[in-house]
């Protein structure tokens, strides 16, 4: 592994960014889009019997460090894993890898790091970010959705990394114990490819997937007999789980054009080259039944919501994506 | 998205910061675009922000008029709920909802007492009273 200076560099998403920046110092070039791509992180599950402040869990992507793991597994990479349940020890190990010269990744709360601003700090326990040094009594942070480094006292990240609650980081540091030198992306990309696609069509469960935007798109239709402003808090929340939550826009469909747009020009596959252009469509449709949304909540009388209009829009959105994921799985990729 | 449509609202949300956001250059070819934001997602995050203000204040009324305990309030100020207080503190609901009662609460141990102070990230004199008016929010 060669190491070279540390370099900040600006991502959609906090796990796929900090995988991307990591690799690459340790001289494996892999863009966020095919570290998102290569780990399978394209998902969608819509749970409503899971509440987080009374609204049900709607994700776009994969479970919180899947991209970690997903890496490891396709691409041969090892990372060391380390949890701590003394949150001291955890400060200690974290400074001395650091003494080491080692670009470490952690993951935080988000509400507990001061260099949050306000409006941004919400209750979420599964941010991840490098640290790649520590001056006087502050960590030198590479935060990958924030334009430039930050900087963070250890007080407040020993606070950060430590919170207690659903998804609760233990302290987790990881970094890479081995990276390989080349990819036989013949290989990987096609097997990612497939098993993502088939993971979003072929669901056992009704709630993820094709199946799980069928799924949400009822659950609106039935908000007409809802309490209004819960109806209204819950179009809203959809939005922010697909726009506000670093996905690079429309809930990663962009950034999972982007990899198949990469992908396809690695592998010379015009295949994947026309599946990227459908899921770029797919993410607009996306962003046009977002606005929807957002038109619905400012509307002062709340009966003219129109819920059916928003079921169907949400329908023809999984029909689109659905194509996608039909095409990937059914055409030959190499 | 074209990069061209990438939204530059310079919503609130952000101040003023910029996200990431992948989009198409002229060519087709992807890129990613720092964006100021786009107002549907200004919308959607304030409308949660409001929501957070509107629980805390109502409890900063409810502990006002003495019918529950500081505690209450500095957990919706602190943007919890009585779930995320039970998981961040490892206790049962059951027995925070006892903590809400000013008599309850006041009958804590001192070691109680610190335990929800430093969860909530104040000091134990923060966390046994309200703050003056205007002066609360994280």
């Amino acid at each position: 592994m060669s190491k070279q200076e540390f370099a900040h560099g600006h991502a959609a998403h906090c796990e796929s960014g900090v995988m991307s920046l990591m690799m690459q110092h340790h001289g494996l070039p892999l863009s966020e889009a095919m570290v998102f791509g290569l780990s399978g992180a394209l998902m969608f599950a819509y749970l409503p019997f899971v509440k987080l402040g009374g609204l049900p869990l709607i994700a776009y992507r994969s479970m919180p460090k899947s991209i970690i793991k997903g890496l490891q597994k396709n691409l041969g990479i090892k990372m060391k894993m380390q949890t701590f349940s003394n949150p001291e020890k955890g400060t200690k190990a974290l400074d001395a890898l650091l003494v080491q010269g080692e670009i470490v990744g952690a993951q935080t709360s988000v509400f507990w790091l001061p260099y949050f601003p306000e409006e941004m700090r919400f209750h979420f326990n599964a941010h991840n970010l490098i640290i790649y040094g520590k001056k006087d009594d502050e960590y030198l942070i590479s935060d990958p959705v924030f334009e430039a480094p930050v900087r963070c006292v250890t007080k407040a990240m020993q606070k950060a990394r430590f919170v207690k609650g659903v998804m609760a980081p233990k302290g987790l540091l990881y970094y890479p114990l081995k990276v390989p030198e080349t990819i036989d992306y013949a290989v990987v990309i096609p097997r990612a490819v497939k098993k993502n696609a088939k993971a979003m069509l072929k669901t056992p469960v009704p709630i993820a997937g094709i199946r799980g935007i069928r799924a949400l798109a009822k659950s609106i239709g039935k908000l007409e007999k809802k309490d209004r402003r819960y109806a209204k808090l819950f179009l809203g929340h959809i939005v922010r789980m697909q726009e506000e939550i670093g996905t690079g826009g429309a809930g990663f469909r962009f950034i999972y054009a982007s990899f198949l747009q990469e992908a396809g020009r690695l592998l010379g596959s015009s295949l994947l080259a026309e599946s990227s252009e459908m899921m770029t469509a797919v993410g607009d449709q996306w962003r046009e039944f977002a606005l929807m949304l957002a038109k619905a909540i400012r509307s002062k009388k709340s009966h003219s919501i129109d819920f059916p209009a928003l079921q169907i829009k949400l329908e023809s959105v999984a029909d689109a994506e659905a194509a996608v994921y039909r095409k990937l799985l059914e055409g030959k990729l190499v | 998205m074209n990069n061209s449509q990438v939204p530059q609202h310079n919503i609130s949300t952000y101040a003023n910061n910029k996200k990431a956001i992948y989009a198409t250059d002229e060519n087709g070819e992807y890129t990613i675009v720092a964006s100021s934001g786009w107002n549907v997602e200004e919308e959607a995050t304030r409308q949660a922000l409001l929501e957070l203000e509107r629980l805390a204040a109502d409890a900063y009324e409810s502990v006002a008029s003495g019918k529950v305990s500081p505690l209450y309030f500095h957990m919706y100020d602190r943007r919890m709920d009585p779930q995320t207080l039970a998981q961040a503190t490892g206790m049962f609901q059951w027995r925070i909802k006892r903590h809400f009662r000013p008599k309850a609460f006041g009958r804590l141990s001192a070691r109680m007492v610190a335990r929800y102070a430093d969860t909530l990230g104040i000091s134990v004199e923060q966390l046994c009273m309200l703050p003056t008016r205007g002066e609360s929010g994280v």
